[in-house]
């Protein structure tokens, strides 16, 4: 009998990546069935087209491309897939979300190695990309049929699309404690801040992510929109407004939070996240996009190589 | 419950201490025994007996080879049938000592009765002679000389002795089953170390998931005449770490590259105060030490603890423990986060010897290695703080400085890093040898200061 | 349009200009005065910067050599005599010819041979392992078979072999730069000389334990019997440690100790005949068998005979 041999530690906590994304994928089901609910099958074929072409595309990449053994398997593609169709709106044309996904999987994922060599959030490029090549088909608000009928939906804009119309005191009135449940009209993703905060909690508990980066997040963006909106409340919308519109709860917990394009320590986390809330608001405010959280998140994950540089955890016995 | 432990990082690995209820047995000698001379850290013990020669049980039978080096004693009485090379556990050659075993007759003037000495009449030199003249050494692994690290360097002064009886590796029950059966021993152990080191505050540190050890432990420090503390401890891996202790129990950090004692801290096993309890008190040189026969393919009642004699082949144990189980498929010596895995059954126990473990091929095998997704659980775990992504990065990249700078050397191999890493990158066994980089790029500066000094005087 | 077109023309053409002069400047400022001998030197040398000759690189190799007063300390083994010839030339120093050498594995223990004893599951890297462990097999001094050395070899020169678990080497490849002596955790490969026609000769097994726990370990160990070492006639094969050894400068390629060895230890490459080891042993146990002060007359003569079978084939 040929006994195994090799270095400690001989037992292992039984964690994969594969595990690990098979968490973050059910930490976005309830945020996910809500889209399907509110949106109907346009969106579930929208979640069908990315995911498959997401994993379709990782699969023949590395297999005729980089001529290595697939890495399918550790379903971090599915993962890629979800979260691109959740920053979609529910009207837009499945080749256009197959276009996303080949900037997402090929062009930010693959191209720099696959899995843990990428430096952005590849979901977050397809959307940018779409978003920067396909105006009109990422503004595009309509609210498909769902399952369940909305009566108080907008149409046409998304909430902050409504602030230069209404103007930044009416927009606020428009959030309230149901927007919290359910805030149809936008990206699938956006439906319900209520979902999306389970999820977050599911990881959390599964200590699958800290909550450093996303309470950050959320308190830069609370501070800032807080102080702006005491100091002329006509021209700037205010903590709650902002807190719950336009993805900042999406971005917060699933899409700042992903491992690869996040800083490794804590104390990093937090200034990533400071960062991110900070220019969430300087865009809303005072850029030509309503939404700012794509861009945000990705100005920030490049400059993750310079945070980890800086941060790293206390070093027993040295000062 | 106990809310003491170290700061940084740590893991919580199932206890899985499944032998804690098996009393220590004593194992029958074998036919032959094979004694290694390198049973300690430092140097190997020379042999000091010639092949034919007769050998009484608690005879030395090699003297220590250097200044950090060890006694080694016969285990059994008998002759010596050869001196030469032998495979030990890893398949290595190392010198031992052949015993063909005649009986156990024992040296004279060795305390064999089971009666409690409690008083310690010696003074501190006679009591670490007779520490160092019974061969004892650190049992929690190390193995380092006892004589040594109880005489620390003159200026240095120890603040707090810590009894280590953490046993924070999952599945090792050979301290726990020494605490509630030789309790006592162990506090006069504690109590004879503490008067070497001159009377400072003694903590015996025990991990809540043996709250067995810690009430028979308080009893018996109670019923004795010495300034003992027992400690509980939270369960957390590595506590049994001594930096890891030191920062529990002191709330001080030992620098990079120094001694606990700089501290003012002195770290002992409880193993290791047994060991001394009967070389200061017994007169009983090292030659026995308890060992646990455990494992996840091992049905409990067939898992014992045994006071072996130092030299059996663990083959020998293994056989009488009833055989290795027909589902192991990896075979340690040592706990499972730390120990080693034995290549060579054949090989002789040693004196750090703790266990035979057995774990079942899919409890062990490692997964198959990916890429790193960046999670950092890995510096999470660390117990020192460190990065091991980063160190492994650096290593794969060959970068000396780098690894320096972000503190290879400081690496305890406690396993922590590969433990938690889900892509199951094969992290330590990378930091290891970028440990050993750093520390040979740190130890050749400082022999070229030392040279460039030298040349100065002259 | 037209005056859009010129001073476009205009402006790029000035700012050329401009920077041009300004990196003109810069470069004549801020040039390092170096020996130009190093550039020289640098040329001849084949660039790999392999690192085979002990220093950094290539221009390192130059710039001591330039300031050495002989060059017996440099030498570049992947350019070989052809180049050092001209390095000596361009500096003025007597030519120091080396023989060309190539790696050698010291160790012939296959699969077959030395079957594994256990299974390795740590990281694949001989390094790690040599600090585990002595191998997954009986034999603790031969090859681990993760590759070290192929992975450090920059020529392409080493790959394994799936069928013997050794690495093979691509003896047209081989530089003998070195790099995978440094790399083998047990000190199996030796830089030996090409030998005439690339024919040598070496003992490829470094186990220094005792016969029969060798020969247990490995079909194809030496086990130190010194039966080569009475056989042959030059006094090129020492015993050591239950281990023989070859001189490559003693050795004259008669081939008699790769005919005796009773394990298959000892091996020959690239000569031109095929050794037929029953018509060896059978001429060497003639000899031995022959009466003891005839011996000192016989050797000689079956020694030059032997030699010239070599060169005849």
């Amino acid at each position: 009998m040929a006994y195994i041999v090799s270095p400690n530690p001989h037992i292992h906590a039984s964690v994969s990546t594969k595990k690990l994304m098979l968490d973050v994928i059910i930490a976005l089901c309830p945020a996910a069935i809500v889209s399907f609910l509110f949106y109907g099958l346009s969106e579930i074929a929208i979640m069908a087209v990315s995911v498959a072409s997401c994993v379709v595309l990782e699969w023949a990449i590395t297999k005729y491309l980089m001529k290595k053994p697939s890495t399918t398997g550790d379903l971090s593609a599915i993962v890629t897939g979800i979260l691109l169709a959740m920053n979609l709106p529910p009207t837009c044309p499945l080749w256009v979300v197959f276009i996303g996904a080949v900037v997402a999987i090929a062009v930010t994922k693959m191209s720099f190695g696959g899995l843990g060599q990428n430096i952005w959030n590849p979901a977050l490029v397809g959307r940018v990309f779409l978003l920067v090549s396909f105006p009109t088909y990422m503004t595009d608000w309509t609210v498909p049929a769902g399952f369940i009928s909305n009566v108080d939906a907008f149409s046409g804009a998304t909430l902050l699309g409504q602030v230069p119309i209404l103007g930044a005191l009416e927009a606020d009135k428009l959030v309230n404690l149901k927007t919290l449940l359910h805030n149809v009209g936008g990206s699938a993703g956006e439906i319900s801040a209520l979902a999306l905060l389970a999820g977050w909690v599911y990881l959390l508990v599964r200590k699958v992510i800290k909550p450093w980066i996303t309470l950050s997040i959320f308190a830069t963006v609370a501070l800032v929109a807080g102080i702006f909106h005491f100091v002329d409340p006509a021209a700037y919308t205010g903590a709650l407004f902002n807190l719950l519109t336009g993805g900042v709860i999406l971005g917060a917990c699933f899409m700042a939070t992903d491992y690869v394009t996040s800083p490794m320590s804590s104390w990093g986390g937090v200034v990533y996240g400071i960062g991110i809330g900070f220019i969430v608001m300087m865009i809303r405010y005072f850029g030509s996009y309503p939404e700012g959280m794509s861009f945000a998140i990705l100005l920030m994950n490049t400059a993750v190589p310079l945070i980890n540089m800086k941060f790293h955890p206390r070093k027993y016995g040295r000062k | 419950m106990a809310k003491i432990t170290f700061s940084i990082g740590g893991v919580h690995p199932d206890d899985a201490k499944l032998s804690r209820g098996c009393a220590i047995e004593v194992l029958p000698l074998p036919q032959t025994m094979y004694v290694s001379m390198a049973q300690h850290l430092g140097a190997p013990a020379k042999p000091i007996v010639a092949v034919g020669d007769k050998v009484k049980t608690g005879q030395v039978i090699a003297e220590p080879g250097g200044f950090i080096s060890a006694f080694v004693h016969s285990p059994a009485s008998g002759t010596v049938k050869s001196i030469g090379p032998r495979k030990d556990l890893a398949g290595n050659n190392v010198t031992h000592i052949e015993i063909a075993v005649e009986g156990d007759e024992w040296v004279e003037g060795v305390d064999l009765s089971d009666t409690l000495v409690t008083e310690i009449q010696e003074d501190r030199q006679a009591i670490l002679d007779r520490i160092k003249a019974c061969g004892v050494v650190g049992l929690g692994g190390a193995t380092f000389p006892t004589h040594v690290k109880l005489n620390p360097a003159p200026g240095s002064v120890a603040e707090c002795l810590i009894l280590n009886g953490a046993e924070c590796e999952p599945y090792l029950t050979s301290d726990f089953r020494i605490m509630l059966e030789r309790t006592k021993e162990i506090v006069v152990g504690a109590a004879i170390m503490q008067k070497v080191l001159g009377g400072c505050r003694t903590v015996i540190g025990i991990e809540e998931n043996k709250p067995e050890a810690i009430e028979a432990m308080k009893k018996a420090v109670a019923e004795l005449p010495y300034k003992i503390e027992v400690l509980p401890l939270k369960k957390k891996y590595p506590q049994g770490g001594e930096k890891q202790l030191i920062q529990a129990v002191m709330h001080r950090e030992v620098g990079s590259g120094g001694l606990p004692i700089s501290v003012g801290a002195v770290v002992q096993n409880v193993a290791t105060s047994l060991a001394v309890y009967e070389a200061v008190q017994k007169n009983k040189p090292l030659i026995t030490n308890v060992l646990t026969v455990t494992g996840n393919c091992l049905p409990v009642e067939k898992q014992h603890n045994y006071l072996f004699r130092i030299g059996m082949p663990l083959s020998y144990i293994a056989e009488y423990a009833g055989g290795v189980p027909e589902a192991a498929g990896k075979l340690i010596s040592g706990g499972p986060m730390m120990g080693r895995a034995i290549a060579n059954l054949d090989a002789a126990t040693v004196k750090g010897s703790s266990s035979i473990l057995y774990l079942s091929a899919e409890s062990t095998k490692r997964g198959q290695e990916s890429l790193c997704i960046r999670c950092g659980r890995c510096s999470d775990a660390c117990p020192m703080g460190l990065e091991p992504f980063l160190l492994h990065r650096l290593y794969k990249a060959g970068d000396v400085d780098g690894l320096e700078a972000n503190a290879a050397q400081d690496c305890i191999e406690c396993g922590c890093c590969l433990y938690s890493c889900p892509a199951y990158i094969p992290l330590l066994d990378r930091v290891r040898q970028a440990k050993g980089m750093a520390m040979a790029a740190i130890r050749a500066r400082a022999a070229a200061k030392q040279a460039a000094k030298e040349s100065k005087t002259k | 349009m037209n005056s859009i077109v010129i001073w476009t023309i205009v402006i790029l053409a000035g700012l050329g200009l401009v920077l041009a002069v300004v990196l003109f400047f810069i470069a004549k400022t801020f040039k390092v005065e170096e020996d130009p001998r190093i550039e020289q030197i640098e040329k001849t040398l084949p660039g790999a910067n392999c690192g085979g000759c002990g220093y950094a690189g290539c221009h390192a190799f130059a710039d001591s050599a330039v300031k050495a007063s002989d060059l017996s300390a440099h030498f570049c083994p992947v350019g070989g005599n052809e180049v050092m010839k001209k390095v000596s030339e361009i500096l003025g120093f007597a030519v120091v010819e080396k023989a060309p050498q190539v790696a050698v594995l010291r160790c012939n223990g296959t699969c077959e041979a030395r079957p594994a004893v256990n299974y390795y599951d740590g990281d694949k890297s001989c390094r790690v392992k040599a600090a585990l462990y002595s191998g997954d097999t009986a034999c603790p001094f031969g090859c681990l078979g993760c590759g070290d050395c192929v992975d450090v070899c920059e020529f392409g020169a080493l790959s394994m072999d799936p069928a013997t678990g050794l690495p093979v080497l691509d003896e047209s490849k081989c530089v003998a730069c070195g790099k995978c002596v440094k790399a083998c955790p047990k000190k199996l490969i030796e830089l030996r000389p090409k030998g005439p026609r690339g024919m040598r000769e070496a003992v490829l097994c470094r186990n220094e334990d005792k016969g029969p726990v060798a020969k247990k370990a490995c079909a194809n160990a030496c086990i130190g019997c010194g039966i080569c070492v009475k056989t042959c006639t030059h006094e090129a094969i020492s015993l050591e440690n239950n281990l023989a050894y070859i001189d490559p400068a003693k050795c004259k390629l008669c081939r008699e100790c790769e005919a005796v060895c009773p394990t298959g230890a000892i091996h020959g490459v690239n000569f031109p005949k095929e050794l037929d080891k029953a018509a060896v042993k059978e001429r060497v146990a003639k000899r031995n068998a022959a009466p003891a002060v005839a011996n000192a007359t016989v050797i000689p003569s079956e020694a030059k005979e032997s030699k010239k079978e070599v060169s005849n084939g």
